[in-house]
C-alpha cells in the first residue's frame, strides 16, 4: 500500500519531465520527419531525399560538414585536453574553469562581432601581425578564422567533460605505471589516457554535433565561403522558403548525430567503477 | 653474484619538509638484502613519505638515498629496480587481471611468450592461476590485494615496498596474509620494507622493526628487543599493552617504584636517576594478597577469549593491567609477583645510540 502510494508520487515527479521532452524534443523531431515527406508545393514526396542523395552539392555540403567539424573537433580537442590535464595540477582549478566557462554567458553573435572585429583589416590581429612585420593578412572570412573562432566557442564544452574525468583519476595509478618502470609518455598513453576516454569521448559529442550544423559563423567569420548543412537549412527556411528540404536535411542530421554517439557512447565492457576510489 | 654486506638500500641524514612543516627529520636508516622490514608508527609520522622516497614519488629535500651502493636521489621512480604495492592497489581497471600483472612486463619489451609465462608465475604465486581473465572490478578486495602484489613481484624487484597493504581487508584475512606475505618474502628472498601503523602485524612478521614518531625514528630492532626493551614511554606504549609506572633507579640492578625496592636486569643510569618502568601485562602474575611483591585491588575485567583483562589499582592510584588465563574477583585486593627481568627500566629521554651503549657496556660487565 506504501509501496504503491510511492509510486504514484515518484511518477509524478517524472511529468515536468516528460511533458518537457514530449513538447520540445519529440513533437518537434515528428514534425520535422513529417514535413521532410512534402514538397515546395506542399504535396507528399520522397524527392527531397532523393535529391538529396543524388545531388553533388548536397553531398558536397555534407562531406564539408563533417569535415569542418572534425576539424573543429579536432582543434578543440588538442587544446582542451592539455588545457584540462594542467588545470587538474593547478592550486586552484575551480577558479580556472570558471574563468573558462565565463566565455559562454555571453551570447554567441556578440562574440561572433567581437571577431569580426579583431580580425579585420585594421584590427587588433592585424595591428600584431604588421608589428611583427608580417603585415596585414585577410583574415576575416578565411576557413581559418572559421576554425579559430568556433573552436574557440567549443572550448569550454570538451574542457569540461575532460577536466571532469581527470580529477577523478587516481593519482596512484600515475605512481604504479611509473613504478612498473613506464616513461611519462607511457604513462601518458597506456593509463591516464584510456582511463580519461570516456571524457573525451563526452567532450567529442557535445562539440562534434553542434559542430556540424553551425550557421551563424559560417556567415559572419567564414564568409560563406564554407558551407555547411546548417547553413543550407537556414537558406531553405529563411530565403528559398523550400521546408521540406530543409527538414529533409535537419532529418539527415539528427541520423549522423545518433551515429555519433552510438559510435562514442562505446562499450561498456568495462566498467569505471575502480576510477573513483 | 658477488657476495657482499653492503645494504642494499641505506638513507642517510633524510629530510623533507613541505614549507615550515618538517615531515622527516634527519632518518638514517639501512636495510640489508632478504630481510624482512616494517616501518610502524601512528599515522602521520612519515612512514609512507619514507617509502615514497625511496621509491621515487618523492624527492627528499636533504639527505642521500643509497641502492645498491649507488646514489638513486636523481634517478626517476620508473628506472629504480624496485616495486611498490600501494595502499589502494591502484590496480588499471581498464586491464583485465593478467593485463595488470603483465604491465610492467611489456613496457620492458619482454617477449609475449615468456610475459605469458612470468604473469601465469606471478599469479600462481599468490593463488590466484585462474583469475588471469578477471576484470578488476569483479574479484574481492584479498583478491585485488594479490594481483598488486603479483603485478609487483613479476618485475623480480631486488626490494619491495609495501604501504600499508593490508589495511582495507578484514581482520581474518588479514592474518592469512600476513602469513602469506611472510611465506613469499622468505621463498623469493626478496627484501620487503612494509608499511604499517598496526604493531601487531609488524610484529608478526618483521626481521627488523624501525618504530617511528613525528618524522623521526625511534627504535629499531628486532620484534622480541622492540617489545622486551623498548628505548621510551612511547615505544611501549605503541608496541603492545604495558604498564609504566614512575620510579627511581636506587643503583645497578636495583630500583625503586611504588614505594618499594625491586631487584631489576638493568644498570648503568645514575644513581637516584628518575626513570619510567615497564612491566608488560602478561609478565604480571596473580597469587594471594599476602604473598604478592604489589598488592592492587581489581576494579574491572574484560574476558577477551585467550584471557582476562583485569584493571586494577594500587594504593598509589597507580592503573595496573593485568593480563591472566584466570578471572578475578572484582573488588577484592589481588597480590601480584614478576621476575626482576620482567622489569624493564627506561631513562627520560634517551636516544637510540645511547641506549644502545648503555645496553653494550652493562651486558658485557655480567660476562
Amino acid at each position: 500500500m506504501q509501496r504503491k502510494q510511492k509510486l504514484t508520487r515518484n511518477t509524478a515527479y517524472f511529468v515536468p519531465y516528460t511533458l518537457w521532452i514530449v513538447l520540445f524534443v519529440i513533437a518537434p523531431v515528428i514534425l520535422l520527419i513529417y514535413q521532410s515527406f512534402f514538397n515546395i508545393d506542399g504535396q507528399f514526396t520522397l524527392g527531397n531525399y532523393q535529391t538529396y542523395f543524388t545531388s553533388s552539392t548536397y553531398l558536397m555540403m555534407t562531406v564539408n560538414s563533417v569535415w569542418y567539424a572534425f576539424l573543429i573537433t579536432l582543434a578543440t580537442l588538442l587544446i582542451s585536453y592539455p588545457t584540462a590535464y594542467l588545470l587538474n595540477e593547478t592550486k586552484h582549478p575551480q577558479l580556472w574553469l570558471l574563468l573558462i566557462i565565463m566565455p559562454t554567458w555571453i551570447n554567441l553573435l556578440l562574440k561572433a562581432y567581437a571577431f569580426i572585429g579583431i580580425f579585420s583589416q585594421v584590427g587588433i590581429a592585424n595591428q600584431f601581425l604588421s608589428f611583427i612585420g608580417i603585415g596585414p593578412k585577410q583574415l576575416l572570412f578565411t576557413n581559418f578564422s572559421f576554425i579559430f573562432v568556433a573552436a574557440y566557442i567549443q572550448i569550454p564544452f570538451m574542457v569540461l567533460p575532460i577536466y571532469n574525468a581527470v580529477s577523478e583519476l587516481n593519482p596512484s595509478y600515475v605512481n604504479a605505471s611509473r613504478d612498473l618502470g613506464a616513461t611519462p609518455w607511457q604513462t601518458f598513453s597506456r593509463v591516464i589516457f584510456p582511463l580519461t576516454l570516456p571524457g573525451v569521448k563526452a567532450g567529442i559529442q557535445a562539440v562534434f554535433i553542434p559542430s556540424l550544423s553551425l550557421f551563424m559563423l559560417t556567415r559572419l567569420i567564414g564568409g560563406n565561403k564554407v558551407i555547411t548543412l546548417g547553413t543550407a537549412i537556414e537558406e531553405h527556411f529563411l530565403t528559398t522558403m523550400n521546408w521540406g528540404m530543409g527538414s529533409t536535411i535537419g532529418v539527415v542530421l539528427i541520423i549522423a548525430m545518433v551515429i555519433i554517439m552510438w559510435l562514442t557512447g562505446g562499450s561498456k565492457r568495462r566498467p569505471r567503477k575502480g576510477l573513483t576510489k | 653474484m658477488a657476495v657482499n654486506n653492503q645494504p642494499i638500500i641505506r638513507l642517510t641524514n633524510i629530510c623533507k619538509s613541505y614549507g615550515d612543516t618538517q615531515i622527516l627529520k634527519n632518518i638514517n636508516l639501512e636495510l640489508e638484502a632478504g630481510k624482512f622490514y616494517t616501518l610502524l608508527g601512528p599515522s602521520g609520522c612519515g612512514k609512507t613519505t619514507i617509502l615514497r622516497t625511496i621509491a621515487g614519488f618523492t624527492d627528499a629535500t636533504a639527505g642521500q638515498v643509497f641502492f645498491d651502493g649507488q646514489v638513486i636521489n636523481d634517478v626517476p621512480a620508473n628506472q629504480r629496480q624496485l616495486n611498490t604495492v600501494f595502499q589502494d592497489y591502484a590496480l588499471f581497471p581498464h586491464l583485465n587481471v593478467a593485463e595488470n600483472v603483465g604491465f610492467g612486463l611489456k613496457l620492458h619489451k619482454v617477449a609475449k611468450a615468456e610475459i605469458e609465462t612470468r604473469v601465469q608465475e606471478a599469479l600462481k604465486l599468490v593463488q590466484l592461476a585462474d583469475f588471469g581473465d578477471r576484470e578488476i572490478s569483479e574479484i574481492s578486495g584479498g583478491q585485488q590485494q594479490r594481483v598488486a602484489i603479483a603485478r609487483a613481484l613479476v618485475m623480480r624487484p631486488k626490494v619491495l615496498l609495501l604501504d600499508e597493504p593490508l589495511s582495507a581487508l578484514d581482520a581474518k584475512l588479514r592474518k592469512d596474509m600476513q602469513y602469506e606475505l611472510r611465506d613469499l618474502q622468505q621463498r623469493l628472498g626478496i627484501t620487503f620494507l612494509f608499511v604499517t601503523h598496526d604493531q601487531e602485524e609488524a610484529l608478526a612478521m618483521s626481521d627488523e622493526i624501525f618504530v617511528m614518531k613525528a618524522g623521526e625514528i625511534l627504535q629499531g630492532g628486532t620484534p622480541v628487543d622492540i617489545y622486551d626493551e623498548p628505548i621510551n614511554h612511547f615505544v611501549a606504549n605503541f608496541i603492545g599493552e604495558s604498564n609504566i609506572i614512575p620510579g627511581k633507579m636506587r643503583q645497578d640492578f636495583e630500583v625503586e617504584f611504588v614505594g618499594k625496592r625491586f631487584e631489576c636486569a638493568d644498570a648503568g643510569m645514575r644513581p637516584n636517576e628518575a626513570v619510567e618502568i615497564v612491566l608488560r601485562p602478561e609478565d604480571l602474575d596473580i597469587v594471594a594478597a599476602d604473598q604478592g611483591k604489589l598488592v592492587v585491588t581489581v576494579d574491572s575485567q574484560l574476558f577477551r577469549g585467550n584471557y582476562f583483562e583485569i584493571v586494577a589499582y594500587d594504593n598509589d592510584h597507580n592503573e595496573w593491567l593485568v593480563h591472566s588465563t584466570n578471572p578475578a574477583d572484582e573488588g577484592t585486593p589481588i597480590g601480584l609477583t614478576f621476575d626482576p627481568q620482567d622489569i624493564h627500566v627506561m631513562r627520560l629521554n634517551e636516544s637510540e645510540a645511547a641506549f644502545d651503549a648503555r645496553l653494550e657496556r652493562y651486558e658485557d660487565d655480567d660476562e
